[in-house]
């Protein structure tokens, strides 16, 4: 059996939503103490709608895979629901991960969190 | 292009090899115990291979005791090191901070019983100062154990000023000398080793095979006991096939030896300064003193596992230092021990060569692994900020 599945890879090779976005309205970066890895999203929201998700990450396999996979659910959806996206689902839109590469689709729950949290912020000050 | 490039993990078996040990799956399958004709020749055979492979370095047959492999040999000399030590009230072991995890494992073993275990540092280069090994030794040492060529990294360490200290002082000393058997010459006499450990699967013999050298004199405690093979140091029926494979893949390991390192040294140096072209990066180790086909680099800025993944896309088998690939989420204490932080432990990446590797191939593992470090930092958060002056760049 491989370490990943079929859908851990496509994602990998071909990761979506690769990049930045310059005027990008909810930024966030986190990272694993543990493993190291880092995850940095960019969101671009327009009436409370993501119009657009980037990503840049520094990580292994399932932490690209992850990132991928996460843009993909959150694109296009309203704010409200993106705040609900868990791990589990993005594990589970990837087909699963190995059980000790499950800290990876964490730090894209997280990351997207931290993102919106941003945007949040951002939109109380303003 | 399909290239193995990770023989520091293990080996293709030798056409060689696999001949010897078909004949004693299918005809001289007796027992070596039995005293009928097919297991009287089973015995002589297995006596043979002992023979054979005490000839490669130096020792007697009668100090060749087969094992499973490198893990059990090193056990098995750590514990009777030990146990002798304690015999004299000896509590302290002498190691190095890069040791294989089979010694360091088995020393955490160890210290959890009682006895004290220096280890010593390996500094940048990834060598131990002989100096101060001796400076480390007590009154109460009963082992000095380190091992001839690093793993990961590949450097050679001083093992025949080491074993001229060690007998000056009276200390057993044991070397792990699994990734150097059947690559670099080793003379158990001349470098003074009291204990030895190697491992078939190194050398293009089978895996699950290996032996323990002791010396005359050094007494071994068995890990296994049960019946009277090995003279009653390791028990269980042995391994005959796979014993003979690795006789015969040592010998011809050792026919070899010599062109093999000549030309496995001119091609890794070759690899080593392909890869030294790309920026923001550094080779892990001495530079010279090294396993002829080990390369061990890091790149700033980019994870491990995602550039092996991609290399092995690229027909590349390789292997990596970085916490994502340890299942532990650990980064190599190898890397660490020379000193490299966790940050660049991340972006590790181990070659090694086989004796069948070619320029062309060489060649095409630094395109490839150019090529991928690009794409990586490409889109990796880390290696913006470095490029942006955000965070200094180490390497
Ligand atoms: C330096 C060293 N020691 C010990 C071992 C363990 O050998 P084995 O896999 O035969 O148990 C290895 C290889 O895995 C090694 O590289
Ligand atoms: S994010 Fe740490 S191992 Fe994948």
């Amino acid at each position: 059996m491989a370490l990943y599945s079929e859908k851990v890879m496509d994602h990998f090779r071909n990761p979506r939503n690769v990049g930045v976005i310059e005027d990008a309205n909810g930024v966030g970066e986190v990272g694993n103490a543990k493993c190291g890895d880092i995850m940095k999203m960019y969101l671009k929201i327009e009436d409370e709608i993501i119009k657009d998700v980037k990503f840049e990450t520094f990580g292994c396999g399932s932490a690209i895979a992850s990132s991928s996979m996460a843009t993909e659910l959150i694109k296009g959806q309203p704010v409200s629901e993106a705040m609900k996206l868990t791990n589990k689902a993005v594990a589970e839109a990837l087909d699963g991960l190995p059980d000790y590469k499950m800290h990876c689709s964490v730090l894209a729950e997280e990351a997207i969190r931290s993102a919106l949290d941003d945007y949040n912020r951002r939109k109380g000050e303003g | 292009m399909q290239i193995y490039a990770d023989n520091a993990a293990t080996t293709r078996m030798s056409r060689t090899a696999i001949d010897a040990m078909l004949p004693y799956m299918e005809e001289i399958y007796g027992n070596p115990s039995s005293l009928y004709s097919i297991g009287q020749r089973a015995k002589e055979a297995l006596e043979q291979a002992r023979s054979d492979i005490a000839a490669v370095i130096g020792a007697d047959p009668r100090e060749i005791t087969f094992t499973s492999g490198g893990s059990e040999a090193d056990n098995q000399a750590l514990l009777s090191a030990a146990t002798l030590g304690k015999k004299q009230g000896k509590l302290h072991i002498v190691s190095s901070a890069f040791e294989h995890h089979a010694v360091l494992h088995a020393l955490k073993r160890l210290e959890s019983e009682g006895f004290e275990v220096t280890l010593l540092p390996v500094h940048e280069n990834g060598i131990v100062d002989v100096r101060e090994m001796e400076a480390a030794l007590r009154e109460d040492t009963c082992l000095v154990t380190i091992m001839t060529a690093n793993n990961e990294i590949g450097t050679l360490q001083p093992v025949r000023e080491i074993g001229a200290v060690c007998r000056a002082h009276g200390v057993p000393f044991h070397t792990d000398a699994v990734q150097a058997v059947g690559h670099l010459p080793i003379d158990v006499k001349a470098d003074n080793i009291d204990l030895l450990s190697a491992s078939a699967h190194k050398f293009h013999g089978p895996k699950g095979v290996g032996f323990l050298f002791a010396r005359r004199g050094v007494r071994l405690t068995n890990l296994i006991e049960g019946g009277a093979q090995e003279r009653g140091k390791r028990a269980g029926t042995e391994n005959v096939s796979g014993i003979m494979a690795m006789a015969a893949a040592l010998k011809e390991a050792a026919a070899g030896m010599a062109e093999n390192a000549a030309r496995m040294t001119a091609l890794r140096d070759r690899l080593i300064a392909g890869l030294s072209e790309i920026p923001h990066s550094a080779l892990n180790g001495d530079a010279v003193r090294r396993l002829p086909g080990n390369v061990n680099f890091c790149f700033e800025g980019i994870e491990g596992e995602s550039l092996l993944l991609l290399l092995d896309d690229k027909g590349i088998s390789a292997s990596s230092g970085s916490a994502c690939t340890s299942g532990s989420l650990d980064p190599s204490h190898v890397l660490l021990a020379i000193g490299r932080v966790h940050d660049v432990a991340h972006g590790s990446l181990r070659l090694s060569l086989g004796e069948d590797a070619t320029e062309e191939e060489v060649d095409y593992i630094i395109r490839s692994v150019r090529e991928i470090v690009e794409y990586l930092r490409g889109f990796s958060p880390v290696w913006r900020d470095l490029q942006s002056g955000k965070t200094p760049f180490i390497l």
